[in-house]
């Protein structure tokens, strides 16, 4: 098959939609945390907790949907650690991202060995399955692309619509993104820039482990080490692709996956057979960087991003 | 309430937070312990056991320590400057790859000859690889934490290229391993029949000669100036960007020393597990020295410690060994939180 051919398959869509879905829940996740001004580099690490954590609960016998539930709590206590040491505090964003990214990594490897210690494949759980909507699926090429997918796809991109509406058209998306623009701006209309910030790092974190618990119980049925695989490192080159935006980041996210998709099939083809399959693994990461210098130049950084507000200060 | 600066901290502000941070490590570790079933004493005693216990334990963590300076330093040089390198893994593969590259015969001179040559062109590899995100972000404002980081996989997916294809070691039975170093590329032993090689040596050179240049020399200055404010740097003359770029090789060039220390000393040829994430570990290393080069070394020691007692720990007592990486976390956060603490007073308003 060549490469050209494989773009007018239904499957290549329908797996690009698919390898979007928990890049697009971690990028949102993220472009919250970072309109209200705080860069959380916890997201690999949610991204991990969240993936086991989904999993475990719906292995110890709770519905798909307490699992991601489950998911997002525990992503949300991760967040509570991250934004109180960062935001009240001001201490180095840096620092503690890759701190957090690290603690939610090994303790989940730790709870993993705790809760299966004998076993050596882990177990499989029944993912969610496809829900094909009627007659909108029956569309050619389209259809089972767009619409064949798993209730969980459909909720990340419906998040997207509603991530934007809130931002662009509510009280509370213009607080959170005041917060990151103009902070004191923010304290001087009496508003609480430590709660805003806090809330933000909080639900973005929630989303981030969604996005790990989606691996888990939607792309495959059961846990593995090194699941995530730099897959949060990606989301923050997202961001920054999407200007902020998360229709844009969702584009990028797209975009991205639709590589990932091309180039797992590229290493099926006459191309793939010379070519050293890494080449083929090290296109996406190549893809994100290309796709930071060509968007760093006009990207609008939200003002405050990475700078404390400390009240009294000036 | 709000963080109010402390002009002179009294000498118990300097030392409570951080002996307290300490504490509830430990205390974190044992409750985790308890968790495993463990009796967290005996847990706590295994681990100092396995890491310091016996001659073989203590070489174990000299040699577990020895990346870990180079990486440390590779880290605290980058960050003293405000400049993130979270790359310091793919570095040290490049220090590694140059080493293979040269020590497996292309090169066939004596000992005193071709280690220094090696060690050089290694330095350099690594300096180059961090060069390219430091001109991202000095030309075109793109961040180097995720730059540095996607690089890391990058170059890894490069190394197992190649040591699946013209790197692969004929005599290998198959596996993705490059062939073994000639004699005379290798480091010696510090002492004959003592399992330390002279790439320990190197490191605690290393962390002198960077001492030296943070606290000696104009760059260390002017590297200082540009991490405490930029824009007052830059107004007073200092030439930022060309700063970081410099900060940028000497971070690099220090973690491929690491690299070619850990082949040339103690494996002798490449493999893709040669650096179990001796790279991020090193951020860890240098948060706990306060970026401080000789604190590094220290750092370095009890974070070996740390993983070398929790594996002979893990086998007696069945613990699994991501406590020691839980230990390192918790550490890390509670060190930034009560450094934080020696600098500012918590004012309830």
């Amino acid at each position: 098959m060549d490469i050209i051919d494989i773009l007018f398959t239904a499957s290549f869509w329908a797996a690009t939609i698919r390898i979007a879905s928990p890049l697009i829940f971690a990028t949102l996740g993220e472009l919250i945390c970072e309109r209200a001004g705080v860069l959380n580099l916890g997201i690999e690490g949610i991204m991990v907790s969240g993936a086991f954590a989904g999993w475990m609960a719906v292995y110890s016998g709770t519905g798909l949907w307490v699992g991601v539930g489950v998911a997002m709590a525990v992503g949300m206590l991760f967040g509570l650690l991250h934004s109180t040491l960062t935001v009240p505090f001001g201490l180095s964003q840096h620092v503690v991202g890759l701190g957090v990214t690290l603690l939610a990594t090994s303790s989940t490897y730790y709870a993993y060995r705790l809760a299966l210690p004998e076993v050596t494949s882990p177990p499989k759980i029944v993912a969610f399955q496809p829900y094909e909507i009627p007659l909108l699926s029956d569309i050619p090429l389209l259809g089972p692309a767009l619409f064949s997918q798993t209730p969980l796809t459909y909720l990340a991109f419906v998040l997207v619509a509603v991530v934007g509406l809130v931002l662009y058209r509510t009280p509370l998306g213009l607080a959170v993104r005041a917060a990151g623009e103009n902070p004191a701006a923010v304290a001087a209309q009496g508003l609480s820039v430590t709660t805003i910030r806090m809330g933000a790092v909080i639900i973005g974190s929630g989303l981030m482990a969604v996005g790990g618990a989606f691996l888990t119980m939607s792309a495959f049925d059961s846990f593995f080490f090194e699941m995530v695989n730099g897959r949060g490192w990606i989301c923050i080159a997202l961001v920054v692709f999407g200007s902020w935006r998360p229709g844009k980041a969702m584009l990028g996210a797209v975009l991205f996956a639709a590589f990932d998709a091309l180039q797992i099939r590229a290493q099926q083809t006459s191309l793939g057979a010379q070519v050293p399959y890494q080449i083929f693994l090290m296109m996406p990461y190549i893809l994100s960087i290309l796709a930071l210098v060509v968007m760093s130049r006009r990207a609008e950084v939200p003002a405050a991003l990475m700078v404390p507000f400390n009240k009294g200060e000036r | 309430m709000r963080l109010e600066p402390i002009n002179n901290p009294s000498f118990g502000r300097k030392l409570v937070p951080s002996a307290l941070a300490l504490s509830a490590t430990i205390v974190i570790a044992s409750l985790l312990a308890m968790i495993a079933g463990a009796n967290p004493f005996s847990v706590l005693g295994l681990i100092i056991k396995g890491a310091f216990g016996s001659k073989f334990a203590l070489l174990e963590t000299l040699n577990r320590a020895t990346p870990l300076i180079f990486t440390g330093l590779a880290v605290a040089v980058a960050f003293r400057a405000k400049f993130w390198n979270i790359g310091a893994e793919a570095q040290l593969y490049a220090g590694a790859l140059i080493t293979v590259l040269l020590g497996t015969g292309a090169l066939a001179w004596p000992s005193g000859l071709i280690l220094p040559v090696i060690a050089l062109i290694a330095v350099f590899a690594g300096a180059n690889l961090l060069l390219v995100p430091a001109l991202l972000k000095t030309r075109f404002g793109v961040d180097e934490v995720v730059t540095t980081l996607l690089f890391n996989f990058i170059f890894l997916l490069f190394i197992s290229m190649l040591l699946e294809g013209p790197l692969k070691d004929p005599m290998g039975m198959g596996w993705p391993k490059s062939a073994r170093l000639i004699p005379e590329a290798r480091l010696p032993r510090i002492v004959e029949g003592l399992r330390l090689h002279w790439g320990f040596a190197l490191a605690i050179i290393s962390a002198l000669c960077v001492w030296v240049i943070q606290t000696r020399s104009t760059l260390g200055y002017e590297m200082r100036a540009v991490g405490l404010n930029k824009q007052a740097a830059g107004f007073a003359g200092i030439p930022v960007n060309l700063v970081l770029v410099k900060t940028a090789l000497l971070s690099g060039g220090l973690a491929a020393l690491g690299g070619f220390s850990e082949v040339a000393g103690l494996k002798g040829s490449l493999t893709l597990d040669l650096s179990p994430g001796f790279g991020y570990t090193g951020i860890i290393v240098a948060m706990l020295a306060l970026l401080n080069p000789l604190g590094v070394v220290i750092a370095a020691l009890f974070v070996a410690g740390i993983f070398v007692g929790a594996d002979s720990m893990s086998r007696a007592a069945g613990v699994p060994t991501y406590l020691a990486d839980i230990m390192l976390a918790v550490a890390l956060l509670l060190m930034v939180f009560a450094i934080m603490l020696t600098r500012f007073r918590v004012v309830r308003d």
